[in-house]
């Protein structure tokens, strides 16, 4: 297991780097930089040049990204640009946000996908079994884009929830307790827009997953002695079913990326996703990099999550991480 | 329901090849008097409660302050039926336009821009599914086929890329291209770009099956009768693969649409000037506006509605109940 999880951190480490290394150079590789983004805003040619030497924009690419490898090795990705804050900083911040949305859609698209998953799996057919086919078609068919502006639509003219933002002005200057209550009410729109069509997702997996389980011969058998078919569902079938559920969080955890960097856009959550965004249109490349690498890590998190999380529902997992075969963690 | 879902699609198809016919009016023309103006229903029964040729009532404005118009239930357009190579338009457009879905901040019909944007969204996406399957079909059939280090090389690149979140690559890569560029070259740029990020959905399928269809006694025969490699990979292997590369097409494709849509909201797909359903979106990023004039989100509804078809075109093979 420790080995296991030895080869898992170098690998994850590897991504972080290939990925941050590469934000970092296409961004430095693409046509104008920072700078150019600020020509026309009546700054001289000469000042240019100054801003330009001082992030170490006018020297040879591979020195700038050497140094800038160093540096980030040691945990200092530089300064923002367009900021002027150490990207740390900044990106702590805003990933701590992101993190909170991402970890409250994917609890609530668990807590609805997966009961609706065992419902429709265990059971061919059934009213309730019908309708949440039927629904999770059409949430299946509703990206976050379209959720998140019809929520806010919704919100707007209703007044129900706030259509935006992730803290009313001032809201944590009465106490803590008022701070999470106001969080409380900003969280379930980009959440709900972010975990509708994730729920769904789950809701097939596991369907598949259980329904699989089911037929097979000890299902059978077990129901053939006379137990009943709840108790089959609950104590026999579940567990083994749960693996590639499990499987996919892992790689849930993009989608869950890419859809927050939307529903963020939409609904004014101030999150990695809006920073990147902003670092990327302001030319600003260390700030790109470091959002990447955050990004990054998150990712090799989720699957390392998921991984353990398979390896907990199913022993011939642990066996496979444990023999070092290759496959089912790749 | 399957069949119906196809039906449909080829519909929303064949409606973007018709869009000239079929919009009342030119998608850039601006009614300077109708900004953000509510749909105009047609009605077949007047307010006496008789029934007539289908008709609009005209619309006044209510309040310029708060945009607000009503419909003037005093006086009634006819609608003109396959008259001036138009499909439906009023026979009298002197009280103003048909808006039947309403107008947007520049007064601009939202429905012509609808079936105009039709024209720009599919047809990205339908370029860049069509460049998906050809990179993604040779690179998983070459893996397939050849095995070893080129398996290796071909599937670790694809499983690379599928971990990436895609829309932040094809942000990175559209942020690193020059912004202001000419429409043409925007709408093979996003074809190019998304199709970069969904060949490995391709490829691994197509290696799936032709790794085990090299094994079969068909593509033996085919061997030993002096076929070239190529010749097996291309006339034999990559034909089985046929049913796969369909589902897969079916797949990427609303999702190339959304992407559109995502890069044009953000402000990085397509100007304003060119109508497709992500720049049109984008005058919908204002919650105000979303408020106050909820027409505007008509381009979400179509895309919801492709979504769904596509799905439920393969809602069968997905599910195995």
């Amino acid at each position: 297991m420790v080995r296991y999880l030895g080869r898992r951190v170098i690998a994850a480490a590897v991504l972080v780097a290939v990925v941050s290394s590469g934000a970092l150079l296409l961004t430095r590789l693409a046509p104008g930089d920072f700078a150019s983004e600020l020509f026309g805003t009546g700054v001289s040619a000469g000042s240019m040049a100054q801003e330009r030497a001082r992030y170490g924009l006018d020297r040879p690419i591979a020195s700038q990204y050497l140094e800038w490898l160093g540096r980030a090795a040691r945990l200092d990705f530089g300064v923002s640009i367009v900021y002027h804050r150490p990207v740390v900083e900044l990106v702590r911040q805003r990933a701590a946000n992101t993190a909170i949305l991402a970890l409250a859609a994917l609890l609530l698209a668990t807590a609805m996908g997966l009961p609706a998953g065992i419902v429709t799996g265990s059971r061919r057919r059934g009213a309730l079994a019908s309708v949440i086919r039927g629904l999770s078609v059409v949430l299946l068919s509703l990206p976050s884009l379209i959720t998140s502006l019809v929520l806010v639509m919704v919100a707007a003219r209703t007044g129900w929830l706030p259509t935006g933002g992730m803290q009313s002005a001032g809201a944590w200057d009465a106490g803590t307790l008022s701070g999470l209550a106001d969080l409380a009410r900003h969280l379930p729109l980009p959440a709900l827009a972010i975990a509708l069509p994730l729920a769904a997702m789950i809701e097939r997996v596991q369907s598949q997953s259980l329904g699989e389980v089911m037929a097979m011969p000890f299902a059978l058998s077990t129901l053939a002695r006379g137990v009943p078919r709840r108790r089959l569902v609950w104590r026999d079938a579940l567990r083994p079913s749960i693996g590639p559920v499990a499987s996919t969080y892992g790689f849930v955890l993009g989608g869950l990326l890419s859809g927050s960097f939307v529903v963020e856009v939409v609904t004014a959550w101030p999150g990695l996703g809006r920073l990147m965004y902003d670092a990327l249109r302001a030319r600003d490349l260390y700030l790109v990099a470091g959002c990447a690498a955050a990004g990054s890590v998150f990712l090799a998190l989720g699957s390392l999550l998921s991984d353990l999380v398979s390896a907990w529902a199913d022993p011939r997992v642990r066996q496979r991480q444990a023999g070092g075969a290759p496959g089912a963690a790749e | 329901m399957r069949t119906l879902a196809a039906a449909s699609l080829a519909l929303v198809a064949l409606v973007a090849l018709a869009a000239p016919v079929l919009a009342p009016n030119d998608p850039g023309e601006t009614f300077r008097a109708f900004l953000y103006a509510p749909p105009m229903r047609p009605h077949v029964v007047a307010a006496d409660g008789t029934w007539h040729w289908p008709f609009v009532h005209p619309l006044r404005l209510v309040s310029r302050l708060e945009q607000r118009y009503d419909e003037d239930p005093g006086r009634s357009v006819p609608l003109q039926f396959f008259a001036g190579g138009k499909l439906a338009r009023l026979a009298d457009d002197r009280d103003g336009p048909w808006l039947p879905l309403g107008a947007d901040r520049e007064g601009r019909d939202l429905l012509s821009r609808l079936l105009f944007g039709a024209r720009t969204s599919l047809g990205v996406a339908v370029l860049a599914t069509l460049a998906a399957i050809l990179i993604g079909a040779t690179a998983g059939g070459l893996a397939g086929y050849r095995g070893g280090l080129v398996d290796e090389a071909i599937m670790r690149l694809a499983e690379f890329v599928l971990v990436l979140p895609a829309v932040y690559v094809v942000l990175a890569l559209r942020a690193a291209l020059p912004l202001v560029l000419p429409s043409w070259a925007v709408f093979s740029l996003m074809a190019g770009i998304f199709a970069l990020v969904g060949w490995p959905w391709v490829a691994r399928a197509v290696r799936a099956v032709v790794a085990t269809e090299r094994t079969k006694d068909y593509a033996a025969a085919a061997v030993s009768l002096g076929a070239s490699r190529a010749r097996v990979l291309f006339g034999h292997l990559l034909p089985a693969c046929r049913g796969l590369v369909g589902a897969q097409a079916i797949l990427l494709l609303p999702s190339f649409i959304l992407a559109e849509a995502t890069l044009s909201y953000v402000g990085l797909g397509f100007p304003d000037t060119v109508p497709s359903w992500g720049s049109m979106l984008h005058q919908a990023s204002d919650v105000n506006v979303i408020a106050e004039f909820p027409w505007m989100l008509a381009p979400a509804a179509a895309i919801f509605a492709v979504t769904l078809a596509a799905n439920l075109v393969i809602e069968r093979s997905s599910r195995t109940v």
